[in-house]
């Protein structure tokens, strides 16, 4: 009552609005009527205390306060018009700066506001100074609440607070009675909204909460009449619900919350009370439908609005707690009652625990989200949406089965169940049958097999009999449903997918092998156990793979009759005993075209009940397993649990793993390939390989091909320095490839052998590595069935390539000595070594000498190791006379080159003859201005005279000033110019003569000539030394001979 | 008279051993055991892997309902217990609290350390049982 008033009816201050200038011309007329105004104003407030303000618009600016007299005066004059204080008249001059004039008029409106509700607030402190504790209790809280309604308009939050503590103390000071609890219920509960508001305005949350904790504590026990307990609850529920309103419109201004302190709490707790008040209602208003609502309306008043808030309607203004009138009080409660039956409880629940869902997703509570999503599926499916539960139910059910609580996730199959069954919904009825049957589920024995025969009637396409504690009129709303779907024709086959959940019937695929060879049949075999009490028959089993043309080759299937379903044999084959693992052996014959390919097992359907009735496909992806199997694998890896034994036939089902694919391989080949050669190769020879070839198999061997070369993959370089050919007789060249491919045989009769030689070239030192690769076709047959199967052996070897020889190539003079340099146009000999590195014998065709243009023969450049065989470690030499004739060119001439032609010694004539080139080395040629050679016999004898020769060539355009001398020796005497000055002209010669006599037998130094040339001091003797001869060889007398072979 | 419900559960968060006195409300015991581990995750996540070994194993109050304290225990290997106690069961203070999960936990360790229990299997054990129960016969 009151609070509205103040709220909305009774202002705090009332403001005219009034155009007047200071200079307005008809002041008086204009004061007048304002003063008028005034007063109709004053009238229609009729006493109350508010605040009258004028506001006088002018259109001119005003000049500073104190300057206008005109102003001053006239404002008083207004004011006492008016009987207004100085205070209350205010200029709006109406121009440039109206916002700021605004703001100041607001302002000073607020402060006249304030004024006036603390008059108020003193005016009731007044009243309350009267009261005394014990009489005037009501009173008490009455006052206090308004000074604190007050102090909250006059925008005074903190004393507003302290005021509405004082209150709400009060108020639980307050005698409670049956008949005031409401009262005083209602005002505890606005009090402390008004507290907690005021906290969180604060930012005090924790004051906020605790207050409300107190309040709970409080008043949680404060039922009152048994009769209305859903009223406490209801109570309760908004209590909570109120301040998670308040909690989250904190949070909303800037408050954080937390996981374990958010508005999703009180939500969950509101939605607990009303859930609370749902029973009780349900308890308390079970009226019979005759029970008549009571007239005329205890609930009516004559205003139709309550004096004071939580009395009553048909006690009001009553003080006094005994009851006056029974029968009026039984009359209001039982019209409560009747009222209370009318209220959508389950809407209510739902919409505060969606609230709290929301809150919990918002603070990471999954699990806490989960857990109120069953509870809002569970109040749908007592509010009769089942479809709505359904929906909730099944969203949350995956979470559970994740994490593996079991009881839990029952429970809510169970719910679900009854959802579906109510709804006919077959395909969810079927898909929760099968996972309450199955290991996840808790349920009772006999609860399972009452599930299980159920579903065995949706099979055979009845009606299954009603869940149990469902509501009596659904049930009989869903058996029309149910008979109406039996009715129905067609859409009866559904295909479950068992990836994610539980199903009673588990399957296990397993390949036999990793890999089949094409020429075997591929087995497999499917495990599938049941888990539901009884035995279950089913009508087909089928297995597809991704290459499709199989899974007409795995199909289990049995036409049974409809009769024959209940009957309980559990001796068929398509029966499923419950605890025992069942075999399935599937075995079929692998395509050609699938080696190298996997086979995969893509899905496995076991069909439940026949095409007759009503069919289910459960549907395995990949070789089975459902959303438990995995962990269950990992548990059984990892235990070390002893098995008891079995019969042969059985195994464990925890020992069984899954294999779903399997690769398809070629034939085992039944030939054999050798591979003959005399390794290691050497660089450019035709190196032959023989290749062997022999059939084991039984039949012939068609189209075999050889596959020889280069094994791929290697150093790219190997590629171009290795060539292959299948003739050895002509050396082959760079263009032939390093790898023939399929080099068609001919067909291969049992037994047969083939050979076939290979020649490779290497041009490269180094390890190669070498593929034979030999495929063929064949016919075997296989189960009955013929096919061409292709096989191939291949065999690889790794062939070392080494040089054959080492070429030395030096320079010597014809005195065989070494040069590092040659001399123009002196003769000088070139030695060429041929050192044999290869471990069989080479024969030397030929060798070819071919100088460059710059160098002479001095005599004819034939081979001299023609057909020579070296074995290793052997060499052979050549040697041949050269001559250069003088060139300008300092830094070296070219030689040449030598061609050695060779071949591996063979007895085969065949073997192609390998020419290698050898490039000789440069040679630095040097020209010198005299060139001395002797003419002497190439031995001398004791006491009998010796001619030697020496011939002084000019080798310059120079005439040339020579000194000889020639220095004795204790061996020889000698007869001839023992030192002489002459002159060379150029191009010429000088022959110089002299006769020697050996005195002494064997290697002798000679007297030793000295040439010394004026022009050039670098001539040295040195020089000369190796040019002509320094020691002879002499013998002994013709007739001392006779001697020393008597003597010896 | 106090409703107590216990849990050990794995890193998988499936329950190891469940038990609740009375039994008539378990159900509304194992969604109140599951919710909390909300908040074990959360307290174990915010924790963080520095002071993995020196932390404290005991995670105190989890979170405050109407009727029920929640209380939980995380091992260093993960394995959470879970136990709700009546909140008008003012005997049980904190400490008393911790000096059970303390037994809890030496108790699991016992069960692991047979060579016959497989790690991750749900503990069917006489001692273990009879240790709950002594400890529920305690508390009422």
């Amino acid at each position: 009552g009151w609070m509205n008033k103040h709220l909305n009816l009774v202002p705090a201050l009332v403001v005219v609005f009034y155009e007047l200038d200071w200079d307005e011309p008809q002041w008086k007329e204009k004061q007048s009527e304002c003063a008028t105004r005034v007063e109709i104003v004053r009238q229609s407030l009729q006493g109350r205390n508010t605040k009258v303000a004028v506001v006088l618009i002018q259109k001119k600016t005003p000049l500073p306060p104190g300057e206008d007299v005109i102003a001053s005066e006239r404002a008083a004059a207004l004011c006492n018009a008016c009987d207004l204080s100085g205070k209350s008249l205010f200029v709006l001059p109406h121009t440039d700066h109206l916002v700021g004039y605004i703001i100041r008029l607001e302002n000073a409106f607020y402060e006249h506001a304030q004024t006036y509700y603390y008059t108020e607030i003193r005016r009731v402190k007044s009243h309350k100074e009267f009261l005394n504790k014990t009489t005037h209790q009501l009173l008490f809280v009455r006052h206090q609440f308004k000074i604190a309604f007050f102090s909250e308009l006059k925008q005074d939050t903190q004393n507003a607070l302290k005021n509405y503590r004082t209150a709400y103390n009060l108020v639980h000071e307050l005698r409670a009675h049956e008949t005031n609890m409401l009262e005083i219920k209602t005002m505890a509960g606005f009090i402390n909204y008004k507290i907690c508001r005021l906290c969180f305005q604060h930012n005090t949350p924790l004051d906020a909460i605790a207050q409300f904790r107190k309040h709970i504590d409080l008043c949680k026990k404060k039922i009152g009449s048994a009769e209305l307990a859903f009223e406490h609850a209801a109570w309760m529920s908004k209590q909570f619900q109120a301040f998670g309103d308040l909690f989250d419109e904190a949070i909303k201004l800037g408050l954080t919350a937390i996981q374990t302190q958010n508005p999703g709490f009180y939500y969950q707790q509101a939605a607990y009370y009303a859930q609370e008040r749902k029973q009780l209602a349900s308890m308390l208003c079970n009226h019979d439908s005759s029970v008549i609502y009571p007239n005329p309306d205890p609930l009516e008043t004559q205003t139709g609005v309550l004096d004071f808030y939580g009395q009553r309607p048909w006690r009001q203004g009553i003080l006094s707690f005994d009851l006056s009138d029974p029968e009026k009080e039984k009359m209001g409660i039982l019209s409560l009652q009747l009222k209370e039956k009318n209220v959508l409880h389950s809407e209510l629940i739902i919409t505060l625990l969606s609230n709290a869902v929301a809150q919990f997703k918002k603070y990471k509570c999954p699990r806490m989200k989960s857990h109120l999503m069953v509870q809002m599926g569970e109040e749908y499916y007592y509010a009769k949406d089942y479809a709505k539960a359904l929906k909730l139910l099944d969203y949350v059910m995956c979470e559970y089965r994740s994490e593996g609580w079991c009881t839990l996730l029952t429970s809510i199959l169970t719910t679900a169940l009854k959802c579906s069954y109510l709804m006919a919904q077959l395909k969810d009825y079927i898909t929760y049958s099968l996972e309450l049957l199955g290991r996840a589920s808790t349920l009772k024995e006999d609860q399972k097999s009452r599930i299980e025969k159920n579903l065995i009637k949706v099979l055979m396409n009845e009606s299954p009999d009603p869940e149990p504690d469902c509501d009596t009129a659904a049930v009989k709303a869903s058996q029309k449903l149910w008979a109406d779907r039996v009715s129905l024709a067609g859409s009866n086959v559904f295909t479950i997918e068992v990836q994610d959940f539980i199903p009673f019937v588990q399957c296990k695929a397993k390949f036999l092998a990793p890999s089949f060879h094409v020429d075997v049949p591929v087995q497999f075999d499917v495990y599938l156990r049941a888990d539901c009490p009884h035995p279950i028959r089913f009508s087909k089993l089928c297995i597809s793979f991704n290459n499709q043309d199989y899974n007409q080759y795995c199909v289990v299937e049995e036409a049974y009759q409809k009769s024959d379903i209940l009957e309980q044999s559990s001796q068929g084959t398509m029966c499923l005993v419950p605890g025992k693992t069942r075999k399935f052996t599937f075995k079929f014959v692998a395509k050609t075209e699938d080696v190298g390919k996997k086979i995969e097992i893509t899905s496995v359907d076991l069909i439940l009940g026949s095409e007759s009735g009503r069919c289910v496909i459960l549907n395995w992806r990949g070789g089975g397993g459902d959303a438990a199997s995995s962990q269950e694998a990992l548990q059984a890896a990892r235990s070390f649990r002893r098995r008891p034994k079995l019969p042969d036939n059985e195994v464990h089902w925890d020992s069984l793993t899954i294999q779903a694919s399997t690769m398809i391989i070629s034939r085992v080949p039944n030939i054999s390939v050798q591979l003959r050669h005399e390794p290691p190769a050497l660089t450019n020879e035709m190196y032959c390989l023989i290749v062997t070839v022999q059939s084991h198999e039984d039949t012939v061997a068609k189209d075999v091909k050889l596959t020889a070369g280069l094994k791929p993959g290697q150093d790219a370089n190997l590629t171009q320095k290795t060539q292959v050919t299948l003739h050895g007789t002509d050396a082959c060249d760079e263009s032939f490839p390093a790898l023939l491919p399929d080099i068609p045989v001919g067909d291969l009769q049992p037994g047969e052998k083939l050979e076939k030689p290979i020649y490779i070239r290497c041009g490269t030192v180094g390890a190669r590595m070498f593929l034979v690769y030999v495929s063929y076709l064949i016919d075997t047959i296989v189960e009955g069935k013929e096919i061409l199967c292709k096989c191939h052996r291949d065999e690889t070897v790794t062939i070392e390539t080494v040089f054959p020889f080492d070429v030395a190539v030096k320079f010597v003079s014809t005195k065989l000595e070494h040069l590092d340099r040659v001399f123009a146009d002196i003769p000088f000999l070139l030695m060429t070594d041929i050192l044999s590195a290869s471990p069989w014998p080479l024969t030397i065709v030929t060798t070819q000498l071919q100088l460059s243009p710059s160098m002479t023969p001095v005599d004819q450049l034939e081979s001299y190791v023609e057909n020579v065989v070296l074995q290793t470690g052997e060499s052979a030499s050549e040697c041949f006379c050269l001559r250069c004739p003088p060139v300008t060119n300092a830094s070296g001439v070219a030689t040449g080159c030598y061609i050695i032609s060779w071949k591996r010694s063979s007895p085969v004539e065949s073997v192609p003859v390998v020419s290698t080139v050898i490039t000789l080395p440069h040679v630095i040629v040097e020209s010198i201005p005299l060139h001395v050679n002797a003419d002497l016999p190439s031995f001398g004898r004791v006491r009998e005279s010796l001619p030697v020769r020496y011939h002084l060539q000019n080798k310059t355009d120079l005439v040339q000033d020579v000194e000889v001398s020639v220095e004795p020796s204790d061996a020889f005497m000698f007869s001839g110019l023992k030192q002489i000055r002459l002159r060379i002209l150029p191009g010429t010669q000088q022959e110089m003569l002299y006769n020697f006599y050996p005195l002494m037998a064997g290697y002798q130094q000679l007297p030793s000539l000295h040439v010394n040339l004026l022009r050039f001091p670098n001539f040295t003797n040195q020089l000369l030394r190796r040019f002509i001869p320094t020691h002879i060889f002499v013998k002994v007398r013709l007739g001392m001979t006779e001697d020393n072979s008597i003597m010896s | 008279m106090a409703d107590t419900g216990r849990a050990g559960q794995t890193l998988e968060n499936y329950p190891l051993y469940i038990r609740s006195v009375p039994t008539e409300n378990e159900l509304k015991f194992h969604y109140t055991v599951h919710t909390s581990l909300d908040v074990v995750d959360e307290k174990i996540s915010a924790m963080g892997k520095a002071l993995v070994d020196q932390r404290e194993l005991y995670l105190g109050l989890l979170y405050p309902t109407e009727d029920y304290k929640v209380y939980g225990y995380v091992t260093n290997s993960k394995v959470k217990f879970v136990m709700v106690v009546d909140s008008s069961n003012t005997a049980l203070r904190d400490n008393e609290i911790r000096s059970m999960f303390r037994k809890l936990h030496n108790s699991y360790t016992d069960i692991m350390c047979n060579p016959f229990y497989n790690p991750g299997d749900r503990i069917h054990s006489r001692a273990f049982d009879n240790m709950v129960n002594s400890m529920m016969m305690q508390v009422c």
